[in-house]
Order: structure tokens, then C-alpha cells, then sequence
């Protein structure tokens, strides 16, 4: 699965979980939760899109990892690949 | 094909005695003057005298030889010059025409056609010029109706000429010059219905026989103000058509009443009583009425003016009961 | 034979619109089912039946705005025949005066529907000049004429003017929202006593079950703190019914059942306080569930009467991108607001050492009419204690 092919499914799902945003609009660099006035349980229910669409079940505890769209891409890309589990986790939440 | 009220009257009268034997007219002047109006001239030279039958100055006694002519089978048609005179056969009128089916218990029919004029506005003076038709209409047993339009002076006649009860049309003095579109008859005519004849949405003006020019008129004026009546013509005294009237009303949300008559114990006292029964809770003022001054009509035209309704004073009454409210309505 | 009325739906709710009509004249209804859409200034709300039986009559039609009582429709028991909708009775003013044998087929006269007796009125405003037509729309829009100048007739107030007047009360959405808040707001803080307590709550046990339990889950089946949170206090209000309860007619009304009201915002500003039912019965899943699809339907606009009528206590999440501590404004009638503040670690001192540890703050703004600050206290104490067994919840 390429980059741009993750981005889509990363964009579709934030659009699944807050209707009517634009992914024009959205920003690749932006914390997604910061531009979107995303609670928590919008947070959750992105990640259960991300697990519908790319069969990818975030765990927890790399919840930091999806803060911002490319790092979303980052994340996604490399366990997608089969690479190591990602290491240097942060800690839940933005 | 536009002609005259009169004209229109005159075709009405001539096509009723081709068409059927049992009709005739009769009354004060329709045979060798023509009709004190000019409606039914020509007629005595082609229809003959039996037909058309000048009678005594006795309007008690011709309309109750209608009466009895049509308990007999005819189709009387009969002329009374004015209403003014007419109170000489409201013996008749109410006690034997309105009454009759009623009192034998629905054995006798009374096919009566009267034909009178009514108003003001000729410097003919009081005995000449009341507009009484309200009395009329207060009767039950008969029908009366009220031409507005050359039209209507055409259609009614034949419509009220196949009605079973006695129909009594009031004809405006001041409409026969009046020329007119007459169209062909369109089915059988709504005889007892109400017409709008200009739509509008701000205030219902109602109105009949010669006020409705002059309400017309005043939506004219008011037009140019923003202001947009309706006009509606009532057509039908007795019965009034009650479902179009409060139709209106509650569209309009106004109402005022332009009766020639006076106003106490008026045509447009019992208008505005339906309003208030049936719309009270859709009027947004009180129901204004534009009627004569409660004098006997003056024989001086400044006078005889001052005391009939006019366009003007019907655009007051609408300006009164919408006061500033439109000129919101009329910038949106 | 029922009466299916307009229903309140939030103490700041005085009037809504029908807006559509689900079920019709001769329909079978039975308990919960959605039958109508009203439109509030809080959004469009789908209004359930609380009787089984036929949909007999239809008294208000799609697109009128009535006050909040309103006689809506009749609910029969299906042994008359359904009359067809909107056909009462006709009117006596019609009665009274029909022409005589109308031959040109002159219905009667109907009457104005929007004529039809409201359940609660403004107190008629004698010695305003208005019009019938004004006092009528000012009824049902629940327009005050006291406070309008008129501009009809000899100063009459009229239509345009109380609907100007309803205009200036309505704006848009947002901001008709933020005026039923600032009503229901303005009510609460003049009317009820408050009195606020707080504590912090170690979350070490829950955070560890939680972590525990979301790991073994895929995302779908994840909890959320907000959920043990709501749980808990469930569970601590069956020993402190004052505090799950309303206050009405200077006294205590207990509830039967705990439905927590939660404190939801509303992209682009504004909040419901949509109902979470019998929370003290469900698994914690199942609240998840419930929660999720309760936020759903709140941004969606597609909440039910139920969601938003029953709450009987409410709860403030600020979830975890909050401040540290909430002293909410109770929700009248109700006669508490518990607010939870954003998780955080803190150091926290454990067998005399110092400890960093996941902590929130719990507090309680309550009524002092129905409670007091002991029992408030010892309620808050519960909470604390039920979240230290979070295997319990």
C-alpha cells in the first residue's frame, strides 16, 4: 500500500468520524485532535475507522503516534509493511 | 365582445323571450319608453304587447301579477324603476313570494324574476337613490344578487330565470353607461358565488354592484402605495358565499366592507359579523366598513358625492386598518 | 383513549415545531416508537409514544410551532374508526350561520386549525391592544406582548410585530442554543442553593484495569475513563438518592431509576445533555456502546425525546483535554452535577512515599435545598472508593 493510499484511508476516516470537514482542509502537520475539536471519544472511534479500513488495531499505547496526519502515514506505513513493532511509543493522548 | 351593462341586460331579456314562451316582462315603462333605464328598448316592437306589458304606476299590484303569473306557470320577468319603489310590493314580496313554498309546504314554486335598479349618484335625489338591496337579502325565501359587471348583467338573468324560487337582481343606476367584457356563458353561472376581481394580499375589501368599481379604483391608488388589496365582489346577497369571503379574510389578515347602504342595521353589519364568527382569530384590525352617510341621499352633487362611498375613502378605511404595519409589508 | 403532547424536552424548553409527522392516522403505535420530529432550539428530536395503540387523530400539522403541552395527536385504542387527519369538528360559527340551501356548494366554513386550545398559554396580556391575529401567533410562538410596541392600528400590536419579536428571539441555531442555556443557566444559578465539593481520585487501579482491558480488545470493543467514571457514579448515587433526584414543589422527588444526563459539546459551541439509561444496570461495555452512539446522535441531531427528558442526574466529562477541575451548574430540576476533571499524573504519596500516579478530580455542585455538604462528602467517597475495584464496575 503506498503513502498516498494510506493518506486517503487516513483522511476517510477523519471525515467518518467528524462529518463535514473538508480533507482539503485538513493539515498534514497540524495535531488532527487540535484542528478538529476532536474529544476523546471521536479519538477512539478514528482509531476503530483506521482498523475497519486498513485492518491496523492501534494499540493504546501508540496512540501518540496518530497525533498528526503524517504521523498517522508514518505509523500506519510501517506496520502495514510488516516492520518491527514501533518503538518509542508516547504516551496516550496529544 | 365588449358593450354595455344596458346593452348586456337588453341581449339577457331578448335571448329569455325567444327562448321561452312562459317568459315576459312587465313593469313601469318597459313597453313604449323602453325601460326607464333603456334595457328593455326595441323589445315591445319585436316581442308584441303581451309579451311586454306596460303597467299602472301600482308595484304592489304588478309584482303580485308576477307572483301570480309565475304560481301559474309563466316566467315573469318584472321591472321595478327603483327600489325606492319597490317598498310598495314588499307586501307581496315578503308575505306572499318569500313565503309561499315554505307555507305549502314545498307545493308551490314561485319562478319570479325581479329586476330593479338601485344607488345613488344621478342627482335623482332621496326618493330616487337609496341602495336598500340589504333589506332584501335580510328575507329568507328569495334570492338576490347583484350584477357588478357587464358580464353578470348578461348571465344572471338566464341563471336566475332557472332558479325554482323568486331571484331579485339589483342593478347599480350608475352601471348601465358602464362598458364591459361579456363573454360567452361558461356552463351554467355560479349564480350565488362570490368572485375576486383583483387579487391581492394586504386587505380584503368586499364589496357589490356599484361599489365595486369604485373598490377597484382604490386598489388602483393603493397599488402605487404597496398597498395590495383584493377585491371581492359578493355577487350574491342572499346566500352570501361565506366560504370565500372568510377564505380571503384569512389570507389577508384585513377586512373592509364597502356597502352603499347605511350603515346601521347593514349588509355590512352582517359581513362583518361573519368575519368576526369565522375569522376572529385570523384578523390582525378590527373590520373597517365604508358605507353611505345615514342621511337620505342629497339631491347637490357635492353633497350626493360626500355622502355615497368613494375610491377615496375606501383607500382611508384600508390605509386605517393597516396603518404603518404596511409599509414593512410593502418594502419586503 | 391517550393524548400524545408536545413534550418538554429540557427544562428551557417552551415551544418546538412538528416538524414531520412518522406515523399517521389509522397507524398501530406501540410504547417507544418514534412517531413525530420536533424541531427546538436545540436541534431536531425524534419524539417516542408512551402508549400502545391506534394513531386515532392528528391535532397539529407538520410545520407548526406550539407551546411545549400542546395537545399533538390522539392515541386510541383502535376501536372507533380512525377520523382522517386534521378533521375537527366544525366550527359553531359555522353552525349558526349557514346560507340558506347554498346552492353553489359552499363548504362551511373550516376553522383555523392554529385556532386549536393550547394546554399552556402566556398568561393573557389584558390591556395590551392587540390583534386576535397577534395574540394567536404570540401564543403559539410564546411571544411575551407585554414587551412589544405595535405598529398597527391606533398602536395595536399585530402579526408583523410578534413576529419581528420572534424573529429578534430566534437568529440561528447557535445562537437560539445559546439562549435556551442561558435560560436554563440563569434559572439554576438564581433558583437553586448550590454548594460545591471536591476531591481527587487516584486513578492507578482503574488506569492499570483499563490498559489492561484495552489491550486485550481491538478497537472497537475499547473503554474509555469517561465509562468507569460514569459507572461509578451510578453506583455510589443508589446510597445517596437526594442526589439523584429532582426538586419540585419545595420537595424531594427521588427517581427510580439512574439515567445520568452527559454533558455533551457540540462542534462549533453549544451542548445537549443527552441521557444514559439505567447506567447502574450495565455492563461497561455496554455503556461504551451506549455513550458512543449517544454522542453520535447528539452531532448528529437525530436525538430522540427520551435521550433528552429522562436524565435525572448529570455528569461533566472533561475527557483529557480539559482543565484539572469542573463546578457545574445543576441542571433544574435536578439536584446534582458531578463533574470529572482532565485525567492526569501527579505525585501522589503512597505508604509515605511519593509516587507519580494517574488522578482526577471529582466534584459535586448540589442543591442544598435537597442535600448537604456531609452527605455531598461522603457521596464523592464512594465514587473514590468503587474506582479503586474497577473488576467490580
Amino acid at each position: 500500500m503506498t503513502r498516498e493510499e494510506i493518506r486517503a484511508a487516513v483522511l476517510d476516516a477523519i471525515v467518518a468520524v467528524v462529518p463535514g470537514t473538508r480533507q482539503s482542509d485538513i493539515k498534514d502537520e497540524t495535531p488532527i485532535r487540535d484542528q478538529l475539536d476532536m474529544d476523546s471519544m471521536d479519538f477512539i472511534n478514528f482509531v476503530v475507522e483506521l482498523d475497519e479500513r486498513l485492518a491496523v488495531a492501534v494499540p493504546e499505547s501508540d496512540y501518540g503516534r496518530l497525533a498528526t496526519v503524517n504521523g498517522c502515514i508514518e505509523y500506519l506505513a510501517r506496520t502495514l509493511a510488516g516492520g518491527p513493532p514501533p518503538v518509542g511509543s508516547g504516551p496516550a493522548g496529544s | 365582445m365588449r358593450m354595455t351593462y344596458r346593452e348586456a341586460l337588453r341581449t339577457a331579456l331578448t335571448e329569455a323571450l325567444s327562448a321561452d314562451p312562459r317568459v315576459f316582462l312587465m313593469g313601469e315603462d318597459v313597453g313604449r319608453y323602453g325601460g326607464a333605464y333603456a334595457a328593455s328598448k326595441g323589445l315591445l316592437e319585436q316581442f308584441g304587447p303581451d309579451r311586454v306589458r306596460d303597467t299602472p304606476l301600482s308595484e304592489s299590484a304588478f309584482v303580485g301579477a308576477g307572483i301570480g303569473a309565475a304560481l301559474g306557470g309563466m316566467r315573469p320577468i318584472v321591472e321595478v324603476m327603483t327600489v325606492n319603489f319597490s317598498l310598495l310590493a314588499l307586501d307581496q314580496v315578503v308575505n306572499s313570494a318569500a313565503t309561499l313554498r315554505h307555507m305549502s309546504g314545498g307545493q308551490l314554486s314561485v319562478p319570479l324574476v325581479v329586476r330593479m335598479a338601485t344607488g345613488g349618484g344621478r342627482q335623482v335625489a332621496a326618493q330616487h337613490s337609496h341602495s336598500l338591496e340589504g333589506w332584501y337579502a335580510h328575507v329568507p325565501g328569495i334570492r338576490v344578487v347583484a350584477p357588478a359587471t357587464a358580464h353578470d348583467a348578461r348571465w344572471m338573468l338566464p341563471a336566475a330565470l332557472r332558479e325554482p324560487d323568486p331571484v331579485f337582481i339589483f342593478e347599480h343606476a350608475m352601471l348601465y353607461p358602464e362598458e364591459g367584457e361579456v363573454g360567452e356563458e361558461p356552463g351554467p353561472l355560479p349564480l350565488f358565488a362570490a368572485a375576486i376581481r383583483r387579487p391581492g394580499r394586504d386587505v380584503t375589501v368586499i364589496a357589490h354592484g356599484g361599489s365595486v368599481g369604485k373598490a377597484l379604483a382604490a386598489a388602483e391608488q393603493l397599488a402605487t402605495e404597496g398597498i395590495e388589496a383584493e377585491v371581492l365582489d359578493l355577487r350574491s346577497l342572499r346566500p352570501l358565499d361565506d366560504a370565500t369571503i372568510l377564505e380571503s379574510v384569512r389570507r389577508c389578515h384585513r377586512a373592509v366592507v364597502v356597502d352603499e347602504g347605511w350603515r346601521s342595521g347593514s349588509l355590512s353589519a352582517e359581513i362583518a359579523s361573519r368575519i368576526s364568527e369565522g375569522a376572529f382569530f385570523e384578523l390582525d384590525a378590527p373590520v373597517a366598513r365604508v358605507c353611505s352617510a345615514e342621511v337620505p341621499i342629497p339631491y347637490p352633487k357635492h353633497l350626493e358625492d360626500t355622502a355615497l362611498p368613494q375610491p377615496d375613502g375606501i383607500c382611508a378605511a384600508v390605509r386605517g386598518v393597516l396603518q404603518p404595519a404596511q409599509a414593512a409589508g410593502a418594502k419586503a | 383513549m391517550g393524548e400524545f403532547r408536545m413534550p418538554t424536552l429540557g427544562a428551557d424548553m417552551v415551544a418546538g415545531t412538528l416538524t414531520e409527522w412518522y406515523k399517521h392516522p389509522g397507524d398501530v403505535v406501540n410504547r417507544g416508537d418514534i412517531i413525530a420530529a420536533v424541531d427546538t432550539d436545540k436541534g431536531s428530536i425524534d419524539v417516542e409514544v408512551f402508549e400502545d395503540g391506534v394513531l386515532e387523530r392528528v391535532v397539529v400539522e407538520e410545520g407548526q410551532k406550539v407551546p411545549v403541552g400542546t395537545l399533538l395527536a390522539v392515541i386510541g385504542s383502535g376501536a372507533g374508526a380512525p377520523a382522517p387527519a386534521a378533521a375537527p369538528s366544525p366550527p359553531a360559527a359555522a353552525a349558526q350561520v349557514p346560507p340558506p340551501t347554498p346552492p353553489s356548494a359552499a363548504a362551511p366554513a373550516a376553522p383555523s386549525p392554529s385556532a386549536a386550545p393550547t394546554a399552556a398559554p402566556l398568561p393573557p396580556a389584558h390591556g395590551v391592544r392587540a390583534s386576535p391575529l397577534a395574540r394567536r401567533l404570540a401564543a403559539d410562538l410564546r411571544v411575551d406582548l407585554t414587551g412589544i410596541t405595535g405598529s398597527g392600528p391606533g398602536g395595536a400590536i399585530v402579526k408583523e410585530d410578534v413576529e419581528a419579536a420572534a424573529a429578534r428571539g430566534g437568529g440561528d441555531r447557535s445562537a437560539r442554543m445559546r439562549r435556551a442555556i442561558a435560560a436554563a443557566m440563569a434559572k439554576s444559578n438564581r433558583e437553586i442553593p448550590h454548594f460545591y465539593l471536591a476531591t481527587t481520585i487516584d486513578l492507578g487501579a482503574a488506569s492499570a484495569w483499563l490498559a489492561q482491558w484495552n489491550a486485550a480488545h481491538p478497537p472497537a470493543e475499547r473503554l474509555l475513563p469517561a465509562v468507569l467514571l460514569l459507572k461509578a457514579t451510578a453506583l455510589a448515587l443508589l446510597e445517596f438518592p437526594e442526589l439523584n433526584a429532582r426538586w419540585e414543589q419545595e420537595s424531594l422527588q427521588p427517581a427510580a431509576e439512574v439515567h445520568i444526563g452527559m454533558v455533551t459539546s457540540l462542534r462549533g459551541g453549544g451542548l445537549v445533555i443527552p441521557a444514559v439509561h439505567q447506567v447502574n444496570r450495565r455492563t461497561l461495555p455496554e455503556l461504551m456502546r451506549e455513550v458512543r452512539e449517544l454522542v453520535q446522535r447528539a452531532r448528529s441531531g437525530t436525538l430522540r425525546s427520551s435521550d433528552l427528558t429522562d436524565g435525572t442526574v448529570t455528569v461533566t466529562s472533561l475527557g483529557d483535554r480539559g482543565a484539572d477541575a469542573v463546578f457545574g451548574v445543576i441542571y433544574p430540576p435536578q439536584t446534582a452535577l458531578i463533574g470529572f476533571g482532565t485525567p492526569a499524573e501527579r505525585p501522589w504519596v503512597v505508604a509515605g512515599q511519593v509516587v507519580p500516579r494517574q488522578v482526577v478530580t471529582a466534584s459535586l455542585a448540589a442543591d442544598h435545598r435537597a442535600s448537604d455538604g456531609h452527605r455531598g462528602g461522603m457521596f464523592l467517597a464512594t465514587i473514590a472508593r468503587l474506582l479503586q475495584q474497577p473488576e467490580g464496575l
